[in-house]
């Protein structure tokens, strides 16, 4: 599954950024990602545990961050939470909407000593 | 003491790049590329087959097919008429990614080649996340998966430039209603080009294969 690629690059931005910060050890790192991204966080957490082994983030925590789903109305700029199955405007009824949150997936930041 | 550094960095950016290198490749060897996505058997490799015949004397293919195990597909498409066709194993990975495509590209003599067909994992969820440096996605979708897909895999039908719905040879025989199926599909990606065929009887192929043509010829 693909949490392997993610968490291995996961792992490779955390430990370049604290090279660059002089960092003797990674505690904590912090993850943005957002509901339409397809990531168990479970899963990454296996993987971390495998991956870091040996590197100074062995011991981080890694804390997500959920953003959840949103779309908008072009039509009455209504924000809202889609329905599964219906993605339509809850209040003007539209088909005419854009994601606007969700597709967040990033490093947001490390916490080093 | 504990310090936090910012960081803000897409989790994927290096796979990114390298598809940025991949797409840089393939542009200054004048190959035009397109990425097929869809789940295991929507006909991915069917359509392929159907391509090629169209093709033949119009543009020299080369076929990469990215599966988790077995060389069937490649060989099918180099039956099928490609001038090249490798097959690359992921070993378990649900998507190629742009390592994996750099490795096929070092296998061909790029210059020998106007059109790059590049056949993705089976999988609706994975492959839209890892770039490969193509210049252009395309989903098949396909009658038997059902209408309720664009809803439930909102991600795949996002990214991709043309959908082509397959198996429209079977519409007799499974309840498929087309209108909710588009409704979702104009939500998340409006205006997509689409192209209604079947890979069994061909019918619906030569709109596709015109636009594949018409989108090589634009990008000389
Ligand atoms: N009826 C019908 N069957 C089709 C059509 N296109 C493909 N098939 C059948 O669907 C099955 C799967 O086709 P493939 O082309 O191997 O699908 P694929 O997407 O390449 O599959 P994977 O590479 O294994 O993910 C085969 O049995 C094909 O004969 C079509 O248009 N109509
Ligand atoms: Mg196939
Ligand atoms: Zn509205």
């Amino acid at each position: 599954m693909h949490e392997l690629a993610v968490t291995q690059s996961i792992l490779d931005i955390s430990l370049r950024h604290a090279q660059k910060a002089g960092a003797k050890k990674i505690t904590g790192i912090n993850l943005v990602i957002g509901e339409f991204a397809s990531i168990v966080d479970d899963s990454v957490q296996f993987y971390w545990e495998l991956y870091a082994q040996g590197t100074i983030a062995q011991n981080a925590q890694l804390h997500f961050e959920r953003i959840a789903g949103e779309m908008t109305c072009t039509n009455c700029k209504l924000s809202f939470h889609p329905k599964d199955t219906d993605f339509s405007c809850p209040d003007c009824k539209s088909e005419f909407v854009q994601i606007t949150k969700g597709d967040e997936f990033r490093v947001d930041s490390i916490d080093v000593e | 003491m504990t310090i936090r550094v910012p960081i803000v960095e897409n989790i994927l950016n290096a796979n990114d790049h390298l598809a940025v290198e991949n797409r840089s490749r393939l542009e200054s060897a004048g190959v035009y590329s397109i990425n097929i996505m869809a789940s295991p058997g929507a006909g991915k490799t069917s359509l392929i087959e159907q391509t090629l015949p169209r093709l033949k004397d119009k543009l020299r293919v080369a076929v990469v097919d990215g599966d988790i195990a077995t060389s069937i597909d490649a060989d099918r498409a180099a039956k099928a008429g490609a001038q090249a066709a490798i097959q690359i194993n992921t070993g378990g990975d649900c998507h190629l990614d742009a390592v994996m495509l750099r490795g096929a590209l070092e296998q061909l003599d790029l210059t020998q080649f106007d059109l790059l067909i590049v056949e993705n994992v089976g999988n609706l969820v994975c492959p839209a996340s890892f770039k490969l440096g193509t210049h252009k996605s395309i989903l098949i979708a396909s009658i038997p998966e059902g209408d309720d897909k664009p809803y439930k895999y909102p991600g795949m039908y996002r990214g991709v430039d043309a959908l082509v719905i397959n198996k429209i040879d079977l519409l007799p025989y499974v309840s498929f209603k087309m209108d909710y199926f588009e409704r979702g599909v104009e939500v998340l990606n409006p205006g997509v080009v689409t192209f209604p065929l079947s890979a069994k009887t061909g019918e619906g192929m030569d709109a596709w294969t015109d636009w594949l043509v018409e989108q090589v010829k634009c990008k000389r």
